[in-house]
């Protein structure tokens, strides 16, 4: 997305007139540009309304201590009204420094998840593409097969893996045949992590190859025939034509499968349950549980943690986005 | 973004499609020396990555087909006993069609609704330059970054003050924001890549800017359309927590709540859980069937150009 929203303009470049007064400015403005506005303007409302609002409404809920026993509610014709207290930055600081410290073991988990994730989706995506890319018979085949995973939702293939992952089950079968150890996948809190890498990156993977054989498409095959005639080996090919040929798509799908699987909300959920697994739990499947998985529900804890959430994202987006810039410039 | 790799690949777009075609017949010629080693190994990688990702798919048609609980803990005896009767059970003895019709519903009203906003909204920014289009591409970048946890009471809260908990319009509107931003954002990259002359083509002959997108523009980007309507289908087809949270009365359920009040209601029969699974992805495989040969050209088109 880094790469769309920094795109070269494609007409009608305004010519800067002295700049009139602010009336005249948002008249001429809206006559120029209103139909653009039009056009953005479902968009705009809808994200506003169902995202923009809520998070507002999240971001004040996290200075407070509402739980699901004081927020207001109706109940029958009796409207209960709130009686939750604010209480400043309280949540926060309990959540990053208090005793009994839930967050940081979570946040670690995560920030390992994600890493371990987007490395092997990105590493795998990529090497497949590579092996697709190229003709050969039943490509076709071969490419509907890989790209099974995303097509089918996720509910259906991560309970596949669940029956496939049980004590008895296939995965453990087959181990126990070739008299390998066979760990328990979903009770065993070093092997839950294994599994749950397994399944996201099951999950993850099409959508990377697809968006890298695109990228591989757009490299000429003139740059692999220049490369050859001056004696380069396949890997040096790959090293020097390939991978800086993908850049551009690399840094969007890295950028975006960061965000994504930091978020991955549906594989861990699906996998373990909404109880146990508890090393296993993600930020966000964390502030899932602070939210449905106990009595009374905390609205406010659980808020706080998604808050922390996108922090953390945003701001690894920005810093993302100016190491690239950065080392375009280097580059240039 | 404007160092020479990336123009270098901008240009290539560009490049008329026979010089492509030549490059890559004499690529082929190249690669079609690949010794026979070399081949099998292509062909064996890929066959094993292919069973890898065939695998628990066949693994869960293959589970439906044992009429016992506990069949799943014994596959070997499937083998000799297998029926189509949990198809039949969960069909005609549970709410399976009333379901399946409100994810039917929930679906396609999310793709219609979610692809016409996202190509508008893709279109705009991609044609025209008007103040805050920049920042609208990264808000979109931004709403991926919200876990929908810090959402869910807020929204609830708003869902009921419109009156649209328990309602079609309701999760169809939520699922739009989950979908647009990057379908918008496909639709940006692929416009980009049809060339401008043919909007202005269309503004010469008098048609005005919203008639140029709809008579022109849409029918030229039909690949770029066909990914974003697959990816809007499967985000609405697959998504569980808003669904279950939102659609309230049983007959509003859509596939992925029903599937849950089933583990309980029958005390996890895995088998009509795995039947009723192969049938929920039967449409979403048909859905894929059709526009698998636009993926790679629709989902990539934007992103290579820079």
């Amino acid at each position: 997305m880094t790469v769309a929203v920094q795109g070269k303009p494609l007409k009608q470049r305004r010519d800067r007139s002295p700049r009139p007064g602010l009336v005249s400015r948002i008249r001429r403005s809206y006559d120029r540009h209103w139909y653009a506005w039009a056009m953005v303007a479902p968009v705009v409302v809808v994200l506003g309304l169902l995202v923009g609002y809520p998070l507002v409404r999240g971001i004040l809920l996290t200075f407070t201590d509402a739980n699901s026993l004081n927020v207001g509610r109706t109940i029958g014709v009796n409207h209960i009204p709130d009686s939750y207290n604010w209480v400043g930055l309280k949540n926060y600081t309990e959540i990053l420094t208090g005793p009994d410290n839930q967050f940081w073991p979570h946040f670690v988990w995560t920030v390992i998840w994600t890493t371990v994730c987007v490395a092997l989706t990105y590493g795998a995506g990529l090497g497949l593409a590579v092996l697709l890319n190229r003709r050969m018979r039943g490509r076709t085949c071969y490419r509907i097969l890989l790209i099974l995973p995303w097509a089918v939702p996720t509910f259906v293939t991560v309970f596949s893996w669940r029956l496939l992952f049980t004590d008895g089950g296939a995965i453990n079968s087959v181990l126990g045949a070739l008299h390998l150890p066979q760990p328990a996948w979903l009770s065993d809190p070093t092997w839950q992590k294994v599994a749950a890498i397994a399944v996201n990156v099951w999950v993850g993977v099409p959508f990377m190859m697809i968006s890298m054989l695109g990228g591989l498409q757009a490299i000429p095959g003139e740059l692999y025939e220049a490369a050859e005639m001056d004696g380069a080996s396949p890997w040096q090919r790959f090293r020097h034509v390939t991978l800086p040929g993908l850049r551009p798509v690399s840094n969007t799908v890295i950028l975006l499968g960061i965000i994504w699987t930091f978020n991955q909300f549906n594989v861990i959920f699906l996998l373990f349950g909404s109880s146990g697994a508890d090393s296993a739990q993600i930020l966000v499947t964390y502030a899932y549980q602070l939210f449905f998985g106990q009595m009374p529900q905390d609205f406010a804890r659980s808020a706080t943690v998604g808050i922390l959430c996108l922090s953390l994202l945003v701001v690894f987006t920005s810093f993302y986005r100016r190491w690239l810039n950065r080392n375009e410039q280097v580059r240039a | 973004m404007t160092t020479a790799v990336q123009q270098a690949t901008a240009d290539v777009a560009d490049v008329p499609q026979t010089r492509t075609l030549s490059a890559e017949t004499r690529h082929h010629r190249r690669r079609g020396e690949r010794s026979r080693g070399a081949s099998a190994a292509l062909h064996g990688s890929l066959a094993v990555a292919a069973f890898i990702a065939a695998f628990p798919v066949a693994w869960i048609c293959y589970i439906a087909l044992g009429p016992d609980e506990h069949d799943y803990l014994h596959p070997g005896k499937i083998l000799g006993k297998a029926s189509l009767s949990n198809f039949g059970y969960v069909i005609h003895h549970t709410g399976f069609v009333s379901w399946l019709l409100n994810s039917v519903i929930v679906g396609v009203g999310t793709m219609f609704v979610g692809v016409l906003i996202a190509a508008s909204a893709g279109y705009a920014v991609s044609r025209m330059r008007f103040p805050g289009h920049r920042k609208l591409m990264y808000t979109f970048l931004l709403t991926q970054m919200f876990p929908a946890a810090i959402l869910m009471v807020p929204l609830y809260k708003i869902m009921s003050d419109l009156h649209l908990l328990d309602s079609y319009l309701g999760l169809i509107l939520i699922y739009c924001t989950t979908a647009v931003p990057f379908s918008a954002w496909l639709l940006k990259g692929y416009f980009d890549t049809i060339p401008v002359d043919i909007d202005e083509a269309g503004r010469i002959d008098g048609l005005t800017p919203l008639g140029t997108f709809w008579r022109l523009i849409l029918p030229l980007a039909r690949p770029g359309l066909s990914v974003a309507a697959f990816y809007t289908f499967i985000t609405a087809w697959g998504e569980v927590a808003f669904a279950s949270h939102f659609m309230l009365s049983a007959g509003k359920y859509t596939l992925a709540v029903g599937l849950q009040t089933y583990i309980s209601q029958y005390n996890s029969q895995w088998n009509y859980m795995a039947a009723t699974s192969v049938l929920i992805a039967i449409p979403a495989g048909v859905v894929f069937y059709l526009v698998q040969k636009h993926l790679v050209a629709g989902l990539t088109a934007g992103g290579t150009k820079g």
